[in-house]
C-alpha cells in the first residue's frame, strides 16, 4: 500500500514540477483572495488584522478545492484513471499517494499564505510552531474527504460545482476549529492542548480512515 | 392483506393522525402560560426535526447496506435516495417552522445557535448527496459513491454538532427528554405532542414507501428498454 502510495504522490509532484500549475495559477489566486479581503474590509484596518484566522481557513479551503480539482483532472486524460486501476494498485494505496501529493502542495502555498498575511494584514504569527501544526492537521483533514469527493466527480460534466457543494458544508468543522484555534495560538491563550486542535486531529484521523476503507469503492467503475 | 393496501393503510393512518394533531393543537390544547399561542408550533417543530434525523438515518443504514458486499442490492441505494429526499424536506421545515417561532420569541429569524447551525448545514450536507446522486449516469457507479457520500455525512454529523456546541449555544433544552426525565409539559398538551410525532413518522414512512416505488418503477423500466433494445437487435431468433 505505502509503496503504491509512494509511486502515485512522487508521479503527481513530478507532474507538478513539469507543469507548474499549483505555482503559476493557484499561488496567484491565492494573493487575489488575500487583495479582495483587503478591499471588503476596507473600512475597518484593525478589523482585518482581528480576523485575520478565518480569512486564512477560507483562502486555505477554497485553494486546496483548486488543488484537488488539478489532481484528479491529471487522471482525467486519456483515460490514466482506468490505467491507475488497471496496474492493479491498492486503491488505498492510490489514494494515500494523491492525499500526499496535494498535502506537498497546499503546505507550500500555505507557507505563502501565511507570509502574504504577516506583510499584507500585520499578522502576528509568534507561536509559528502551533499554527503550523493546526495548520497541517486542518489541510490534512480536508483533504482527507476532499480527495474521495474529486474522484467522486471528476469525471462528471458538473465537476466545477458539484465538488463545492459536497465539500464545503462536511469540511465546516475543520474551518471552525481551525479558525479557533488560530485565534488561541495568535492569542497564546492555548498551545497543543486546545480542544479545537483535538477537533482537527479528531476530524482528520476519521475521514483519513474512511477514506482509506472505501476508495475502493469510489474508484471502480 | 397486500402490499397496496398496507401502503394505503399507512396513507390512511397519516392523513387521519396529522388531522387531528391540527385540530388539537390550534383549538383543543390551551395556550401557554408564558408564550401564549406561539406554543403551538412545539406539536409541530420538534416532531418534523426527528423524522429529519430518522430519515437520515436510515439513509446511512442502507448506504452500509449497500456497501457492505454481503447485503449488495440496489434497492438499499433506492431507499437511502427515498429517505434523504424526505429527509431535506423535513430539515427545511425544520428550519422554517423554527424561524417562525424564534421571530417572535427571539426576535430574530435567524440566530447562529448551535441547533440551528447544525441543522443549516444538515440540509446543504443532503442538499450535496442528493446532487451527486445527479451527476453519475452509471447505475452502479452512482449507488457506491452516494453511499459512500452518506456515510461521510453520517460521521460528519456528530463533528459539526460538537464543533458548533462549542462555538455557541443560546437554544432552548429540551423539553421532555432532559437530564433527568422530568416532563415540563402535561396533560393535553403532552398527549398532542406526542401524536405530533406519531402522526408525522407516519407522514414519513408513506412518503418514504411512495418515492421507493416511484424509483423502484423507474430502476424496472430503464431495465425493459435495455431488454427491448438488444431484441430489437439481435431480433427473437
Amino acid at each position: 500500500m505505502f509503496k503504491a502510495a509512494k509511486v502515485i504522490a512522487l508521479k503527481d509532484l513530478r507532474i507538478e514540477l513539469r507543469s507548474r500549475v499549483v505555482f503559476n495559477q493557484i499561488l496567484p489566486f491565492v494573493a487575489v483572495i488575500l487583495i479582495l479581503f483587503a478591499f471588503a474590509f476596507d473600512k475597518y484596518p484593525t478589523f482585518l488584522e482581528r480576523v485575520t484566522p478565518g480569512l486564512y481557513w477560507i483562502t486555505t479551503l477554497f485553494a486546496s478545492m483548486l488543488a484537488l480539482q488539478r489532481s484528479f483532472s491529471l487522471e482525467a486524460e486519456n483515460g490514466a484513471k482506468d490505467a491507475l486501476i488497471l496496474y492493479g494498485l491498492d486503491p488505498a494505496g492510490i489514494y494515500i499517494g494523491k492525499l500526499l501529493a496535494v498535502l506537498v502542495e497546499m503546505a507550500i502555498l500555505e507557507m505563502f499564505l501565511a507570509l502574504g498575511i504577516v506583510f499584507l494584514y500585520s499578522a502576528h504569527l509568534q507561536e509559528l510552531p502551533d499554527l503550523a501544526f493546526s495548520a497541517l492537521v486542518g489541510t490534512l483533514g480536508i483533504l482527507a474527504v476532499g480527495v474521495t469527493f474529486s474522484a467522486m466527480t471528476s469525471a462528471s460534466k458538473a465537476k466545477e460545482t458539484v465538488l463545492p457543494l459536497l465539500l464545503l458544508p462536511v469540511v465546516a468543522p475543520v474551518l471552525l476549529s481551525g479558525t479557533k484555534a488560530w485565534e488561541n495560538e495568535i492569542a497564546g491563550k492555548a498551545g497543543l492542548g486546545d480542544p479545537w486542535v483535538g477537533l482537527l486531529i479528531l476530524f482528520a484521523v476519521a475521514f483519513l480512515a474512511l477514506g482509506t476503507l472505501t476508495f475502493g469503492s469510489v474508484l471502480e467503475e | 392483506m397486500s402490499r397496496d393496501r398496507w401502503v394505503a393503510l399507512i396513507g390512511a393512518i397519516a392523513f387521519s393522525t396529522v388531522a387531528v394533531t391540527y385540530v388539537m393543537g390550534l383549538w383543543i390544547t390551551p395556550p401557554d402560560v408564558f408564550q401564549g399561542n406561539l406554543v403551538r408550533l412545539i406539536y409541530v417543530h420538534p416532531a418534523v426535526a426527528w423524522v429529519a434525523y430518522l430519515a437520515y438515518g436510515v439513509t446511512s443504514l442502507s448506504s452500509l447496506a449497500y456497501l457492505w458486499k454481503k447485503t449488495r442490492n440496489y434497492r438499499w441505494d433506492l431507499l437511502a435516495a427515498a429517505s434523504a429526499e424526505v429527509g431535506v424536506v423535513f430539515t427545511a421545515l425544520t428550519l422554517i417552522t423554527g424561524s417562525i417561532w424564534g421571530r417572535p420569541t427571539w426576535g430574530v429569524w435567524w440566530t447562529w445557535d448551535a441547533r440551528l447551525t447544525t441543522t443549516a448545514l444538515l440540509l446543504v450536507l443532503y442538499l450535496g448527496y442528493l446532487a451527486l446522486r445527479r451527476v453519475s449516469e452509471d447505475r452502479e457507479q452512482r449507488a457506491k459513491r452516494s453511499a459512500v457520500a452518506a456515510l461521510i455525512a453520517f460521521i460528519d454529523v456528530p463533528i459539526v454538532h460538537q464543533s458548533v456546541v462549542w462555538w455557541k449555544t443560546l437554544h432552548q433544552s429540551a423539553t421532555v427528554f432532559n437530564a433527568d426525565l422530568n416532563p415540563k409539559i402535561h396533560g393535553e398538551m403532552a398527549w398532542t405532542l406526542l401524536l405530533g410525532f406519531l402522526s408525522f413518522t407516519f407522514v414519513y414512512l408513506w412518503m418514504v414507501i411512495k418515492r421507493y416505488d416511484i424509483a423502484n418503477a423507474q430502476f424496472n423500466m430503464e431495465n425493459q428498454s435495455v431488454e427491448r433494445a438488444i431484441k430489437e437487435r439481435v431480433g427473437t431468433a
